[in-house]
């Protein structure tokens, strides 16, 4: 074991991949000499070379066509989006060749595209967004979002070694604000849920950086014991994992850092809504951003984004309930 | 300055043909005789509502997909669009399951799952198109990137429309391409309207010239010879497979049906139309191998016959069971590589001998 950052944890996923199987190549916008925007890939055109280290021209369509390309005559690639937000150029290659190829013809389309998501650093509306649910709605596409730095490196490692295109939503807050032991070389974490903390009187699901929200706001809550789910995969969403903690919990707060209608957290809502009902003890709580663009400025962003004070608000409502 | 109609090349008969064999003008016949033929009688099934959704075929236009197709080996890999039935008989797509294709039969090369025009077979080394046009050009340069990291002798064509010139992917392929200098074919099939969309309402340029803001080769070929069609597909190939990147090779056609089964191409000149007809692909291949004393009569007799067999087949082919219609939304297991297709072309036989 090692202590690494999130980030840190990603490379070391990636580097582990690119020397362990031939076929692996990563690409994207400014990832060899300079290392990646966020330095994910730093060092990496030195070890591997700048032909599986492939700085692309800036073109998403372009990163996500070709990748299905060289997929499909065997490789498997690695996209970097630069930001996740960049991935609405790149929409129509993932949501209609990819996602749709192997229910159409049967040729498997493995790759893995990692985007960094997510907002609390002023980035802004174009730097900020959580689009998961975009592919959580295209059939055929996994889509999983750790939030610690050992489910990042098990992740990806799943990710680049399944057969189906997969977003790995990586949260840019936490690349180098979480940190903690990770395994060393390969190993493969599954697309299944996390107990974060066992509780009995009340569940909070969430993904990504809201985890560590959801922890930090009900580490003390007035003596309650507080379960955290951490669903890690939303495609395919653990539903066996939900249910029982909501069987055990029978309250449920749902944290989302994604604009509200028609979210990952939604989606377990309504999957709660219609399978768990008779397991609660009051209604479905959910915290998530309102449907509005992230803005940039700090008090504007703070407004919006799911904070510790909002959780702990909405689960000591629905703990007197 | 775009004209409304673009006019086509001459061809060179003689160096068109300087690689084909007797045998291959023949199969490059056979195989517009074939698409033709398979074309008209899934229209007349789509008329008799055994042809679910709608219909597109590339009558006239026959020669660009026999052409080109025709120049790819076992290893290549092709994108093939709605108008290019005939590249799937080179690569050796069985006619039954073409019909049962347009059908929704289980047994159509998708078995179902998407329609018409829009299948590749896997195991012949075809990928699929996708509606959005021109996504495969992407596909195929992805395909090439993979080829030349590996340093396989090896190389991608697709085909795309004058419309898919006007979308991003169409750019960004091209510079893509042109950037990483990809061992890839782009076939741009020029034939003189995007749905009801004439020429000068998508381009201000001669679309061939592209190409060089590109940085790469481009030619215009007469894209109603299959012999033309072939020869710059082949030198297309030859060059990507000596490392010299890409070439943009504008097939220029027409366009001779409706876009689609409803469509009854008003919008189009009638003398436009009766122009082009004179330029028929399968009259022009007829007419050289009648003067080589092929009996062209009996070829055709002999498609027919295979069409109707065909048709008869798929007719009493299974649909598919709803029962499985959540199956294969993922990959389980290994992934399936694609596998090699068929190539006829007496080159590539003379190739191996050597």
């Amino acid at each position: 074991m090692a202590t690494l950052t999130y980030l840190q944890a990603i490379s070391s996923a990636l580097r582990d991949e690119l020397r362990a199987d031939e076929r692996v190549l990563v690409m994207g916008e400014d990832i060899g000499a300079f290392g990646g925007a966020f330095k994910v890939t730093d060092g990496f055109v030195e070890e591997f070379g700048t032909d599986r280290v492939m700085d692309t021209p800036l073109a998403e369509s372009a990163i996500i066509g070709t990748a299905v390309g060289a997929a499909v005559v065997g490789m498997r690639p690695v996209c970097e989006m630069q930001f996740s937000d960049f991935i609405s150029c790149g929409f129509d290659q993932l949501v209609n060749v990819a996602a749709k190829m192997h229910y159409r013809q049967g040729l498997a389309v493995p790759i893995t595209v990692r985007l960094p998501s997510g907002g609390g650093f002023s980035g802004g509306p174009y730097h900020s967004q959580n689009p998961e649910a975009w592919f959580m709605h295209s059939p055929g596409i996994k889509v999983v979002a750790p939030s610690t730095a050992q489910d990042a490196k098990g992740l990806l490692h799943a990710a680049i070694h399944d057969p189906n295109p997969v977003c790995f939503m990586e949260h840019k807050h936490l690349y180098r604000r979480v940190k903690g032991e990770v395994s060393e070389g390969v190993f493969e974490t599954p697309f299944t849920a996390r107990v974060a903390r066992a509780g009995s009187d009340l569940v909070v699901i969430a993904y990504g950086a809201m985890v560590h929200v959801a922890l930090e706001a009900t580490e003390d809550l007035d003596g309650a014991s507080v379960e955290v789910l951490d669903l890690r995969s939303l495609v395919p969403l653990d539903v066996a994992a939900i249910l029982d903690s909501v069987a055990r919990c029978s309250k449920v707060v749902i944290v989302d850092e994604a604009n509200a209608t028609c979210a990952a957290g939604a989606q377990v809502a309504a999957l709660i809504a219609e399978k768990g009902f008779e397991d609660l003890d009051g209604p479905v709580v959910r915290v998530a951003t309102p449907d509005v663009p992230i803005p940039f400025s700090p008090p504007l962003e703070q407004a919006v984004l799911p904070g510790v004070e909002r959780v702990k608000e909405a689960c000591r409502e629905l703990l007197e309930y | 300055m775009a004209t409304h109609t673009a006019e086509p090349a001459v061809s060179e008969d003689s160096d068109a043909a300087a690689h084909l064999e007797l045998e291959d003008r023949v199969w490059l016949l056979r195989a517009m005789l074939m698409m033709r033929g398979l074309e008209e009688r899934a229209m007349s099934l789509y008329r008799q509502g055994k042809v679910p959704g709608s219909f597109y075929d590339g009558y006239g236009q026959e020669a660009v997909s026999a052409g080109a197709a025709f120049a790819m080996a076992p290893e290549d890999r092709l994108c093939i669009l709605h108008r290019d039935l005939a590249a799937h008989i080179v690569r050796g797509v069985d006619p039954t399951r073409i019909l049962a294709q347009y059908m929704g039969r289980a047994t159509g090369i998708t078995g179902g799952r998407d329609g018409n025009v829009h299948f590749g077979d896997r195991h012949l080394g075809c990928v699929g198109m996708v509606s959005m046009l021109p996504d495969m050009m992407l596909v195929a340069a992805g395909m090439a990137m993979a080829f030349k990291l590996r340093h396989e002798q090896r190389c991608a064509i697709t085909w795309f429309g004058d419309g898919s010139t006007s979308r991003g992917d169409f750019h960004e392929a091209m510079n893509w391409a042109g950037v990483q200098k990809l061992p890839v074919i782009f076939v741009l099939e020029n034939n003189q309207y995007a749905y009801s969309t004439p020429l000068d309402k998508q381009f201000a340029v001669n679309p061939v010239q592209r190409a060089d803001a590109y940085g790469m080769r481009g030619v215009s070929v007469d894209g109603n010879d299959a012999e033309a069609m072939f020869e710059a597909t082949r030198e297309a190939r030859v060059r990507a497979l000596a490392g010299e990147g890409p070439t943009l090779i504008e097939a220029v056609t027409m366009r001779m049906h409706g876009h689609a089964a409803h469509d009854d191409m008003k919008y189009v000149p009638k003398e436009q139309v009766e122009k082009w007809r004179k330029r028929d692909p399968i009259d022009r291949q007829s007419a050289r191998l009648v003067a080589l004393g092929v009996d062209v009569e009996a070829l055709g007799a002999q498609i027919a016959a295979e069409i109707d067999a065909a048709a008869s087949a798929a007719l009493n082919a299974p649909m598919p069971d709803p029962g499985t219609v959540l199956q294969g939304v993922f990959c389980e297991g290994e992934p399936e590589p694609l596998g090699d297709g068929q190539a006829p072309w007496s080159g590539f036989a003379k190739a191996q001998v050597a």
